[in-house]
């Protein structure tokens, strides 16, 4: 730690009384004392519990600076995915110096460069990654950078396979575990951004400090050690933070005096976070009701209208739109789309029953209006029941509009995380600023049970990949006898996989630590181990064939089983028939236990989440023919999706299934994709609107976690006639007749699209 | 009673279908369900519980669900069954309800009597979507059971309608007046297709019509779409249709006018 450190603190905290504190009228309580936004929520938040009619337009500044930004991401993707990347400087948070879009329009300023759009070099993660990143979009890194990074660093990628097993090395190339972040930032931690705002730099440090003196007299261990050397790391990165801050012109060492300011505050905190770390998801919290507080006191002293606070919160997306990093072709295949979840959680309600519901959850939606849509930041309405009917109608409405919006069970997530988490990624839960995970990668429980049918050998290459016992034998595949291989395998796999995340996280705690995120935490934190689970709908119906239809094996002449016939029905997951949901859930259940037994880095929680992102597309190319009479190299259903055209009793039968899988078994999240057109959600934009909020009232009161809405304008279906895989259940409707889009012909899906979008409307 | 046993001596009934008597409207009344759709948010308000029941003795040109007509047989189930699969899916319907749809419902009364009943009974919104061919069928207190009535007319001409499905008009007048004397909520869908019931006349008949009617809640006008055509392929059935084109926004635009002019106001 830095004890020359001149700077004086004051860690008294600003008075709530006078004109000048930044404090000045709000309710007091223990966030004044300690480090406490969610305190700060509750005593200042009021509910907002009417329409959307008080919104306003985007201003001409607004328009003007989204034209501009426009033309350089129509640009980007015409440059093929990357306009611009640094190959020299390395990205620390005050590794560069200000960057604008336009300084004069810009309500919010900071970028992760010098330059908007242009990527950030981070080789912490792995230096050969991050030279392979620049090469898929046809650029050198610095050969001094390199060299230099090469002689002094060790990065995280180097730790990792120093320590890699040949099990795991084995399993990675063979695709049975999949994604696992030996190369890329772990992500999926989300910094308190907000105390950033509400305490000012040089609280938080002194906070830090403070903690670093009063663990002094602790005991030595290897964790104490490790937990002092961060801490003063993290004092450190704070320093970063107010210098980088400063380069735009800005003190941040105080807490923030109104909206903009703690608009302004919040994201500085947040751009130190992406400008340092390329972490997968990079997720941006829960932020709109804290902003609400501000603009609340704005507006009550006048010095702000609405559309003016509409204007922050639009440039404040706008900045969230253009966080980017670069990546290889290899991980652009897995997570295509160039994604970053910088995921905002709007909604929700508090412990005492009072929605968390203000104006600018309602401005945070409304940027899908004043920008359009867009797939950042990842927009997440935290779902109850008893949110406000407005507020439900508006969600919908926009979701509707702009297929843009994801929902979660806030019911079901408040009895676990409280009334303060936000989602990380797409689907995980964590208290902000006392939670962190641990993620990577998926395991494949379709493949898994192919290997154990096949005695641990690779159904592809042959190789011998998980541990060795007898392949079945004899023609058909028998229920009880399965069953009894694919626990053995899934226990191996688990064992396997959770060494490797193990591995991993060590190795990135130590050479690419998130040192900004975790000083916007307290100091105990929670730690979960969160693994994941891919070709759940394929694995659940492979059973289900073999135990309610026959499934005959067919060997190659190595004896090995690459096909399956299969004689007679079986029930499919995503019908709500309970033969084989039960056994979608009882897979779920098992493969957590077996992760449950497994030691965990940090003393880690172990969880899983049942997500697959795109790359459900990745795992099913690399996993052959299964009993369920998917073709090798088929794509899997996504997350937790049925199989495409497996569920035959419309989308309500297929989220039930889903909704009945255990979130307790499953506490990272249970990812749901559904898709449906304008016209078969109802014939007026009201019964639209009611018919969603109905669905999603539905799905969760059934116990669903998580759903994404799609609602369907022309182009998405065009993509859909190219890429069926992506769109199992777009559901066309049409008086009493209702067809999945996908299983019509070329010529049927085109008279689709003309009919819906051109003539019925 | 003739055509249901006939609707039955279909392939592999998995069942005996004689388990209907006639007399008893009971769970255990049986009836062929073609298929359902938990999911429906067009067949009445709010999400609806949508059972496709088998069988119509109309052969309309432009019929999307081809496989309701004739000897094919679908899965032969009870009232009971029925419910009791529709009650898992309550926490969806809380705006909508259960419609029956078909084919045409009103070939098996007792069938969709029993479910009727006890969805009622269940405080479940019930709509039947029928043609009204059958309405004498209906019996009142079937209809007692019944919150709402999705009636299709499908021409106002009576030579046009015949054409149209091959059965006479006027029994779906009938049952529309009857419906409407009894204070019955009516949702009347027509579908306009080209060339062959989007004809000012016959339009216009249909608006006539409907404005002499007090209890009709919304009128939809439908617009032909070629979404069944597949399904008479793979049935080897001739499609009379596959060169209609779907109707351009302004000949809705222009049906709708005409509905306007009998104060008729119409949704598409």
């Amino acid at each position: 730690m830095n004890t020359e450190e001149k700077n004086t603190i004051n860690p008294q905290p600003p008075a709530n009384k006078g004109s000048s504190s930044p404090w000045r009228g709000f309710q007091n309580g223990d966030w004044a004392d300690t480090i406490d936004v969610r305190d700060f929520i509750q005593q200042n938040h009021r509910p907002y519990l009417g329409n959307e009619t008080f919104l306003s337009q985007p201003t001409e500044r607004t328009e003007a600076l989204w034209d501009e930004l426009k033309a350089l991401l129509a640009k980007e993707r015409e440059c093929g995915g990357v306009l611009d990347a640094d190959d020299t400087v390395v990205g620390k948070v005050d590794s560069h110096g200000a960057g604008y879009i336009n300084r004069d329009l810009e309500q919010i300023v900071g970028l992760q460069t010098d330059k908007p759009l242009k990527r950030a070099l981070l080789p912490y993660g792995g230096l050969r990654i991050a030279a392979k990143a620049l090469q898929a979009h046809g650029r050198d890194i610095n050969p001094e950078t390199a060299d230099l990074f090469q002689k002094h660093r060790k990065t995280h990628n180097d730790g990792v396979f120093d320590a890699y097993t040949d099990d795991i090395r084995a399993a990675r190339s063979a695709g049975i575990v999949t994604g696992l972040p030996d190369g890329y930032g772990r992500g999926r931690i989300i910094g308190d951004y907000r105390r950033v705002a509400l305490y000012g730099v040089d609280r938080l440090i002194a906070e830090r400090k403070a903690i670093h003196k009063e663990m002094q007299d602790e005991e030595f261990t290897e964790d104490w050690v490790r937990e002092r050397e961060e801490i003063a790391d993290q004092v450190r990165a704070l320093q970063a933070l107010k210098k980088m801050a400063a380069s735009y012109g800005f003190d941040i060492s105080q807490p923030a005096s109104n909206g903009r300011e703690a608009v302004q505050w919040t994201y500085f905190a947040y751009l130190g976070a992406v400008k340092e770390q390329n972490g997968a998801a990079m997720s941006f919290g829960r932020t709109s009701t804290f902003f609400d507080i501000f603009f609340e006191r704005d507006l009550r002293e006048g010095t702000i209208d609405e559309a003016g606070i509409q204007e922050i919160i639009d440039h404040l997306v706008m900045k969230m739109r253009i966080v980017r990093f670069i990546r290889t072709a290899d991980y652009d295949e897995l997570f295509s789309g160039d994604p970053t979840w910088v995921t905002e959680s709007v909604g929700g309600i508090g412990e005492n029953g009072e929605p968390l519901v203000s104006k600018s959850s309602f401005r945070m939606l409304h940027t899908l209006r004043t920008l359009g849509p867009s797939p950042e930041p990842n927009l997440t309405v935290l779902w109850s029941e008893d949110l406000p009917e407005p507020f439900k109608e508006y969600c919908a409405k926009v979701s509707i509009d702009t297929s843009s919006i994801q929902y979660e069970n806030d019911d079901l997530m408040r009895q676990y995380w409280g009334d303060d988490y936000g989602i990380a990624c797409c689907v995980s839960a964590m208290r902000i600023g006392k939670q962190m995970q641990f993620f990577g990668a998926r395991a494949n429980l379709a493949k898994a049970l192919l290997y154990a049918i096949n005695g641990g050998r690779d159904e592809i290459s042959g190789k011998q990949i998980g541990p060795v016992f007898p392949g079945v034998e004899g023609d058909f595949l028998d229920f009880e006898d399965i069953s009894w291989r694919f626990d053995n395998m899934i226990g191996w796999l688990a064992k396997t996989y959770v060494k490797a995340l193990n591995i991993i996280h060590y190795m990135h705690d130590r050479y690419s630590p998130e040192h900004l995120m975790m000083s916007l935490h307290d100091r105990a934190i929670y730690r979960t181990m969160a693994c994941g689970i891919a070709g759940l709908s394929v694995a659940a119906d492979s059973l289900s064939a073999i135990k309610y239809a026959k499934v005959k094996v067919l060997r190659n002449e190595d004896g090995l089983a690459y096909d399956y016939e299969i004689e007679g029905d079986f029930p499919t997951y995503g019908n709500n028939d309970d033969r084989v949901d039960q056994i979608a859930c009882g897979l779920v259940e098992q493969f957590m236990n077996k992760i449950r037994e497994q030691p965990t880095y940090r003393n880690s929680i172990p969880t899983q989440s049942i997500l697959t992102i795109t790359s459900n597309v990745v795992y099913g190319k690399k996993t052959g023919n299964t009993p369920d009479g998917r073709k090798a190299g088929e794509p899997f259903a996504p997350g937790a999706n049925p199989m495409h055209g497996r569920d035959q009793k419309g989308a309500i039968a297929s989220m039930t299934s889903v909704a009945k899988l255990p979130y307790e078994q499953s506490q990272d999240g249970i990812s749901y994709t559904f898709s449906m057109v304008p016209r078969a959600l109802g014939k007026l934009e009201e019964d639209r609107i009611d018919n969603l909020v109905d669905l999603l009232d539905g799905y969760f009161n059934s116990g669903g976690h998580h759903i994404n809405v799609n609602v369907f304008e022309r182009e998405t279906l065009c993509d859909a006639m190219e890429h069926p895989e992506k769109y199992p259940q777009l559901t066309v409707r049409v008086s009493g007749y209702a067809v999945n889009f996908v299983k019509l012909t070329r010529e049927q899906q085109l008279d689709l699209i003309n009919r819906t979008f051109h003539s019925a409307f | 009673m003739e055509m249901i046993n006939t609707i039955c001596t279909g392939p592999t009934p998995v069942r005996e279908c004689a388990v209907r008597t006639g007399v008893d409207i009971g769970p255990q009344t049986g009836g062929v369900v073609q298929s359902v759709e938990t999911c429906g948010a067009v067949d009445g308000p709010g999400l609806r519980y949508v059972i496709f029941t088998h069988g119509c003795p109309l052969r309309c040109q432009y019929c999307h669900n081809p496989e309701t007509q004739g000897k094919t047989c679908g899965e032969i189930t009870t009232a009971g069954e029925v419910m009791e699969d529709v009650l898992r899916y309550k926490p969806f319907l809380r705006r909508g309800g259960l419609t029956i749809s078909g084919g045409e419902p009103l070939m098996q009364p007792e069938f969709i009597h029993a479910i009727l009943r006890d969805a009622k009974s269940k405080g479940i919104h019930t709509a039947l979507d029928t043609s009204g061919f059958l309405g004498a069928r209906a019996s009142d207190e079937l209809l007692s059971e019944v919150d709402l009535v999705l009636l299709d007319i499908k021409s106002g001409l009576p030579e046009k309608y015949r054409e149209v499905t091959g059965v006479p008009l006027a029994p779906t007048l009938q049952f529309a007046q009857r419906l409407d004397a009894m204070n019955k909520k009516m949702w009347i869908r027509f579908v306009l297709v080209p060339g062959l019931t989007d004809s000012d006349s016959n339009i216009d008949a249909v608006a006539r019509f409907i404005a002499t009617l007090g209890c009709v809640d919304r009128v939809e006008i439908l617009p032909f779409h070629k979404l069944g055509e597949g399904k008479y392929e793979a049935m080897g059935k001739p499609y009379a249709l596959s060169n209609t084109p779907t109707p351009s926004r302004a000949e809705l635009a222009h049906a709708q006018d005409i509905f306007a002019q009998h104060g008729v106001s119409a949704i598409c």
